[in-house]
């Protein structure tokens, strides 16, 4: 490793560590969370047994068995169950704490901006060993969530539009213009399938940087959403110092850490 | 001209019988409850029976060929007896001049009431070459046989979404009817329509004096307005989860769902299940083939017809979503497993530095 890497915990001294609970998932989001991910788990199993389906394993005739109606009942129900309870989130997005604020999803500020610069170097490449720790959601997460609701949003969008056609239910009902739109209902089938793959891809990455958090940080990533609690680190005084700098955007700019290969020239950003 | 259907099958022999059942026969073709058969007759007595063009464009006349087969031979016989069906280069007797002159005469004489039955796609590449009769372009004689007539069907998968002429990359440009013409175009898809719905479609224009009530696509409702699958009589072996899984299995001889094998039923929208073929006989499921779904737009697009996905667009012809998707799933899987290891090496010192938090307690 770089020599030159800091080391902000061993600036602390060697007094005891102490640490700050903090109260960030309330409630609503944490049962929003363990809703959405049984919904979605069942619907991918559903969706892709849907798909490409297992044959129902003893009947010999149609009505000894709804094996087939039976998964794609739980696919229809599930569908209804995950897409109110994301219409719930997002009016939580309204009402609910700073950590769970319709805001955290954009990057709108050059401050969140940075950080997913941050957590890019410091998560992901690995090329920075310490960086500013969030208490809620980073910016990048935040930012990754905003592409699982859109694909959230296509995915029901799609899903009603092939349920239109066994329905007379006024919500999907409203979809039924996408199918003409995406070349009739091979084409709404083929993306609603494709997009089951991103979320997927999506569960593997989420547990996994879940578990990664947990263990590189150790102040109770996972547990956090059952209880809600995460902890966050009470810094010394010299600490605090060196993140008062490090808001200040300006020139001085102290809090980057003198790894090999930054002697370029940092970029800077104006405050908000 | 100017003769009703009664007057004009009694010119041709048809006593009043056989003009009542073909009333009869209308009524239901068109949907009509028995008491509206008076109405029928009654209009059928008294209404100037209409002029009618048949026009065939960029297609194989499969459309003409099932609309002869129609199972009602009566009804047949009498619309194609008391149509004046004054131009279809398929059944008519005058060819060359007399041909184009029949026309344009109907075209002049029934301004505003004569019906346009179309067969075919349009080509619109390099000026509409790919198909031109006597001398015109296809695009020029629709144009000019559309601005007056009182009703426009397209009939098949060419007139109504392209069909395999429009099938990528499309080198004619072939065009459905309904992006041509500035008027309301019933599309009665299917390669072929069933000659009995075919048949269900002009009566009802012939009998209502009105089109058919249509949905988003233009089609009538009382035909296109269900799934084959909804209707199907293998229905019960999807929901059981009976599926026929190769085409020589026990599943297969027992007759159970084609869903596996690539059938379209779930996403066509025809009445095959319900008024089948050749007289009601059979239809392609019940004859143990999936439906490739032939009344659908881009059906020639979405294959392979034996699969129940559609191949993924630049990936091969036998990759589909779930190909893109394993690959997709493997690769992030393994990412995330490199990312694990790299980790505990690169930043053994941080996590180090967590545990040594414990001890300073």
């Amino acid at each position: 490793m770089s020599t030159g890497t800091q080391n902000v915990f061993q600036a602390n001294g060697s007094g005891p560590v102490e640490y700050r609970r903090v109260y960030v998932w309330e409630l609503p989001v944490r049962f929003y969370h363990w809703i959405n991910a049984v919904a979605l788990v069942l619907l991918i199993v559903t969706g892709y047994l849907i798909g490409a389906p297992i044959r129902a394993f003893y009947a010999a005739e149609a009505y000894q068995q709804y094996w087939f109606g039976w998964v794609r009942f739980i696919h229809f129900a599930s569908a209804f169950v995950y897409v109110f309870n994301f219409a719930a989130r997002i009016y939580w997005g309204f009402v609910g704490n700073k950590y769970a604020a319709w805001n955290n999803f954009f990057p709108i500020t050059p401050k969140q901006r940075q950080e997913i610069v941050d957590v890019v170097k410091v998560d992901v490449l690995q090329v920075k060993m310490h960086g500013e720790i969030s208490t809620g959601h980073n910016s990048l997460a935040a930012f990754v969530y905003f592409f699982t609701f859109l694909a959230f949003v296509a995915q029901s969008i799609t899903g009603f539009a092939l349920y239109s056609s066994m329905s007379n239910s006024f919500l999907p009902r409203m979809f039924t213009w996408i199918v003409p739109l995406m070349g009739g209902e091979m084409g709404v089938r083929h993306w609603h399938h494709l997009l089951m793959w991103f979320f997927v891809a999506f569960i593997i990455v989420h547990i996994y940087l879940s578990f990664y958090h947990d263990y590189i940080e150790g102040r109770g990533t996972i547990s956090s959403m059952v209880g809600g609690w995460k902890f966050d680190r009470v810094k010394s005084a010299a600490e605090a110092a060196e993140t008062e700098a490090k808001r200040n955007w300006g020139p001085g700019i102290k809090w980057r850490p003198a790894v090999k290969g930054h002697h370029k020239k940092p970029t800077f950003r104006e405050p908000m | 001209m100017g003769q009703s259907i009664w007057e004009s099958m009694q010119q041709k022999g048809y006593g009043r019988r056989e003009f009542l059942q073909l009333c009869t026969a209308a009524a239901a073709a068109a949907g009509l409850d028995k008491s509206a058969v008076g109405q029928v007759a009654h209009v059928f007595e008294k209404k100037e029976k209409p002029a009618v063009v048949w026009m065939h464009f960029q297609e194989c006349t499969c459309c003409s060929e099932s609309f002869i087969r129609a199972s009602h031979p009566i009804v047949l016989d009498a619309l194609l007896d008391v149509l004046d069906l004054n131009y279809s280069e398929t059944l008519m007797a005058p060819s060359g001049f007399q041909a184009e002159k029949s026309l344009s005469d109907t075209i002049k004489n029934n301004k505003g009431k004569y019906i346009v039955l179309v067969e075919g796609a349009v080509p619109t590449k390099d000026g509409g070459v790919y198909c031109m009769i006597g001398g015109k372009t296809a695009e020029s004689i629709l144009q000019t046989v559309a601005a007056d007539a009182a009703a426009i069907v397209a009939w098949g998968s060419c007139a109504s979404n392209g069909c395999v002429q429009a099938a990528k990359p499309n080198p004619t440009g072939a065009t459905p009817i309904s992006k041509l013409v500035n008027k309301p175009v019933i599309n009665v898809p299917g390669c072929p329509p069933i000659a009995d719905v075919m048949m269900g479609v002009i009566t009802h224009l012939l009998v209502l004096g009105q089109v058919p009530e249509l949905d988003s696509l233009g089609r009538p409702k009382e035909f296109y307005g269900r799934r084959v699958h909804d209707t199907c009589y293998r229905r019960a072996n999807y929901d059981a989860g009976l599926f026929v899984e190769s085409w020589d299995d026990e599943n297969a001889r027992k007759g159970y769902c084609l869903y596996k094998m690539g059938c379209r039923g779930p996403v066509t929208y025809n009445a095959c299940s319900v008024v089948r073929w050749n007289e009601g006989t059979s239809y392609p499921i019940q004859s143990g083939h999936g439906c490739i779904g032939c009344s659908e737009a881009g059906f020639w697009d979405n294959g392979p017809f034996y699969q129940h996905l559609g191949s993924f667009p630049g990936f091969g012809i036998e990759s589909t979503a779930d190909t893109i998707g394993t690959v997709v799933g493997v690769a992030t899987l393994a990412g995330v497993a490199a990312h694990a290891v790299v980790t505990n090496i690169r930043k053994h010192r941080v996590i180090a530095e967590v545990h040594t938090e414990d001890m300073k307690e």
